[in-house]
């Protein structure tokens, strides 16, 4: 297969890989620091994408509507930490579940209460919607460009949050011991109320970024989530460095799966079971990973309490 | 509890008749789809409930019963009986794999590998796509010799197969094994230094639950008539959890008070409001935060 | 005769040598006390014996037999049983079941599907015999998160005592005690001599140097001394790493 479609497939799953990450990090911290099992994370992300779009109508512009969109979902993050996720904090995994699960449902439905069932349309930038030339007779999308260096910008300023701010400190203090956190004074209440609120201004530049390209509708929350609880789980809960290694490797083999697992399946079997097999195995190549990776480390590749 | 037990049971079996009088049809078909779903959620209390084992892929067995059923029919096979071992020996060596597997993970890495497990099933048969892919596949109703498989024939024998499996594991609860299991979710470190192969306990408990979600599967797919990918999703591993939350984690009834309380909210805020998932969400929401142990808690106490 | 016997036995934690080549015999009808400083190692070699952990290099044999690479489980059918440092119990079930349970574990196959195990009195009446002989006849049906820290530490031993093992292994069953609660356990642990080979993890000296035959020194993942408790009190060595220079012991 010609080098240019490698390097294309390859910028797509680090495009995706990137925009993972943003939904596995808060996810991660809220899952190590809190041992809280959050399924509505991914509803967020939906929110993030129905507010930006709704800005979009009525500014007429992708990059003011963002921040409102960001801050918007930060807002109702923080909120639903304060009013239902904050007394979950001490039940057990299999309440966290439920109780979040009923969220996505309730979720689910005011949004269709308040946009309809039918799917936004969200467009990229007008500017950003044509191709540029990356190397020499290789074009590819700016758009998706311009997500992988949100993504890298964005990835940057929350591994500088994590580790050079005292409240990055009193993060991955809180991941890897909460008691002690506690003991040292670490002011636990507000600081997860912040976290969920970080956490959700994450998700909502995912769920902005990646409208355009999948669609913005009811749903749309669900099936990243799985993956996102997929890369915490190979990165190893509680771990950003993890998360964002997990969320690499899944955004790439997923992509690269796809892209190329029919075409190599093709060459070795008789085309009719190429057809029916190549994409089956390219879906669940991430969950064969994930299995792998636990079945040699049950705790993750960055396991982060010791 | 005994006669409680025999009036309801009394009531289930002469309800076919009446309801054919009274033109209550409708909800004899409710009924069959309660009890069905409430055989699912029982499979699911006995590792969740009993076992401590929080699965969340159980639509995987339920799922794959309902498309053996289906797929065998497409196939040729005609014979319900054949087509009933086939569902419940695949179920349950899919959940001896699967159990096999992540039974060597603990807590969160549990709860989210069992999800994992069984999202690859789901796109697994979703991508076949001479089996009808995303668009589910038609499973007319198999031939059981004895008697033809009409609406009151699949409920009683819905009702039978509930009765059978709601029997075998009350003996099996109460039993050597079900004490040892119940053990093992009370303190597994302690289980493992009195001697217990933790590990062997949980994974045929792993096995049998998927053996019966997988029957039950089966049974769905007579019922409807039909093999949907949505009963491989993982929302209906939700689904099935949420009833034995509703109904109550580790309490016998909790799979069958679940199953008959959640398909009935579900049936009446149906009717009021396209928004009943709203009503559903807000229900669930409400019973985890202010009535953990389920509707089996409100009047029983267990010690 | 020995009954257990660890050769060269390591356990690495990361960079810590949690236990560093110990060898460690343990004779048939002895009470061998196990004594160190705080994270010598105590712990991680106990839950080296029972299988609780995996070794990283070297051997556990128990009856001449190499028992290292044996589960958990089975350790415990071929004759080894334990007690927890930190009280472990079967919180929300009464002294009777968390008893009966044990008995269990040794009579017959677990795996039955369906007789009802309250209609097996065997089961019970040796349950009984056991909750006696620790003291807790007359507490039989009270559930045990209920029961006293001495009562609780008892039914601990009780549960070792009910697979009727050859080797006993008891962390730090006084620890916690009151002197009244100590001495109580120190009396029933010295009415179990004559039945079973007791390895015992303790810091009370005073009921370490009343109840061994012989004594372990473990200091850094190694055991420095053994010897019968007059040669450990007169060891140089163990006076330097262990006993420093407070005056002695006991």
């Amino acid at each position: 297969m010609p080098p240019s479609l490698l390097l294309e497939q390859l910028l797509n799953g680090l495009q995706f890989g990137l925009m993972l990450f943003l939904l596995a990090a808060g996810l991660t911290l809220v899952f190590g620091i809190m041992d809280m099992i959050n399924l509505a994370h991914g509803s967020l992300y939906m929110v993030g994408a129905y507010l930006t779009a709704t800005f979009v109508g009525l500014l007429g512009n992708f990059w003011l509507a963002v921040p409102l969109a960001v801050l918007g979902t930060a807002l109702i993050g923080m909120l639903l930490e304060l009013t239902v996720l904050r007394q979950l904090y001490r039940r057990d995994h299999l309440s966290q579940v439920l109780a979040t699960f009923a969220l996505i449902l309730i979720i689910n439905e005011v949004v269709r209460i308040i946009w309809g069932s039918q799917p936004l349309l969200l467009s990229a930038p007008e500017e950003l919607s044509g191709p540029v030339e990356i190397l020499p007779g290789l074009n590819y999308s700016a758009y998706r460009l311009t997500i992988i260096g949100v993504g890298l910008l964005v990835a940057g300023l929350l591994f500088w949050l994590v580790n050079r701010t005292r409240v990055g400190m009193w993060l991955r203090a809180g991941a890897s011991n909460r008691e002690m956190a506690q003991a040292m004074g670490v002011p636990i209440r507000p600081l997860f109320t912040l976290l969920f609120g970080v956490g959700a201004g994450l998700c909502a530049i995912a769920g902005a970024f990646l409208g355009p390209i999948l669609a913005v509708q009811i749903g749309m929350g669900e099936s990243i989530l799985i993956l996102a609880f997929v890369v915490i789980v190979i990165g190893g809960i509680g771990s950003i460095k993890g998360a964002l290694v997990g969320a690499l490797l899944v955004g790439i083999v997923d992509t690269a799966g796809r892209a190329f697992l029919p075409l190599l399946l093709s060459q070795v079997a008789p085309p009719e079971v190429a057809a029916n097999l190549g994409p089956a195995l390219a879906s669940i190549l991430i969950y064969l990973l994930m299995a792998a990776v636990l079945f040699f480390k049950p705790q993750g590749l960055f396991p982060a309490r010791t | 509890m005994r006669w409680p037990l025999l009036l309801v049971l009394l009531f289930l079996l002469a309800f076919p008749p009446i309801a054919s009088a009274m033109g209550l049809e409708f909800y004899q078909g409710l009924l069959t789809k309660i009890m069905i779903l409430a055989l699912a959620a029982s499979s699911l209390n006995l590792i969740l409930g009993y076992g401590g084992m929080v699965s969340f892929g159980h639509a995987a067995y339920f799922g794959l019963g309902a498309y053996t059923a289906a797929i065998l029919m497409r196939e040729g096979v005609s014979s319900g009986w054949v087509i009933w071992a086939v569902a419940v020996g695949l179920s349950a060596l899919l959940a001896l794999l699967i159990g096999a597997i992540c039974l060597r993970t603990r807590g969160v890495y549990f709860i989210m590998i069992t999800l994992a497990f069984a999202q690859m099933i789901y796109y697994l048969v979703v991508s076949f796509k001479q089996y009808g892919g995303e668009d589910g596949l038609r499973a007319r109703r198999p031939e059981f010799g004895l008697f033809e498989l009409t609406d009151t024939a699949l409920y009683y024998l819905s009702l039978a197969v509930l009765a059978g499996a709601l029997y075998l594991l009350h003996r099996l609860i109460n039993a050597r094994f079900g004490r040892v299991l119940q053990a093992i979710r009370e303190n597994e470190s302690r289980a493992l230094a009195l001697g217990y192969p933790v590990y062997r306990f949980q994974l045929l408990a792993f096995v049998l639950a998927g053996a019966l979600a997988g029957l039950a599967g089966v049974l769905m797919a007579h019922y409807t008539q039909y093999a949907s990918p949505n009963l491989l999703a993982w929302q209906q591993s939700g689904h099935l959890m949420m009833m034995v939350i509703l109904g109550g984690v580790g309490q016998f009834w909790g799979g069958v008070l679940g199953a008959a309380a959640l398909s009935i909210v579900e049936e009446v805020l149906q009717d009021l409001t396209i928004h009943w998932q709203l009503g559903v969400g807000l229900i669930l929401l409400a019973v985890v935060l202010f009535a953990p142990r389920g509707l089996a808690g409100l009047w029983r106490r267990e010690p | 005769m020995t009954l257990l016997e660890t050769h060269q036995l390591s356990k690495r934690f990361g960079g810590l040598l949690a236990v560093n080549g110990c060898n460690l015999a343990v004779k048939t009808g002895e009470i061998h006390a196990l004594i160190g400083p705080n994270g010598a190692g105590k712990t991680t070699l106990l839950n080296l014996i029972t299988g609780v952990l995996a070794p990283n290099k070297g051997q556990v044999r128990f009856e001449g037999q190499d028992i290292t690479h044996l589960p958990a489980h089975a350790r415990v059918h071929r004759g080894l049983a334990r007690t927890f440092q930190i009280t472990n119990l079967f919180r929300n079930y009464t002294v009777r079941v968390n008893l009966e349970l044990a008995v269990q574990a040794r009579r017959g196959s677990s795996f039955r599907f369906w007789q009802p195990v309250f209609k097996e009195k065997a089961l019970t009446e040796e349950a009984f015999r056991v909750a006696e002989r620790v003291g807790l006849g007359g507490r039989f049906e009270v559930v045990a998160g209920q029961l006293s820290h001495g009562e609780q530490r008892a039914l601990e031993v009780a549960l070792a005592l009910a697979s009727r093992p050859k080797l006993l292994l008891l962390d730090e069953p006084m620890a916690g005690m009151g002197p009244e609660e100590s001495a109580r356990m120190v009396e029933l642990i010295e009415s179990l001599r004559q039945e079973f080979t007791i390895l015992l993890v303790e810091h009370d000296m005073d009921a370490v140097f009343r109840l061994a035959q012989r004594i372990s020194v473990l200091v850094y993942g190694q055991v420095i001394a053994t010897g019968t408790p007059e040669e450990i009190r007169a060891n140089p060595e163990v006076h330097k790493a262990y006993l420093g220079d407070e005056g002695g012991v006991a």
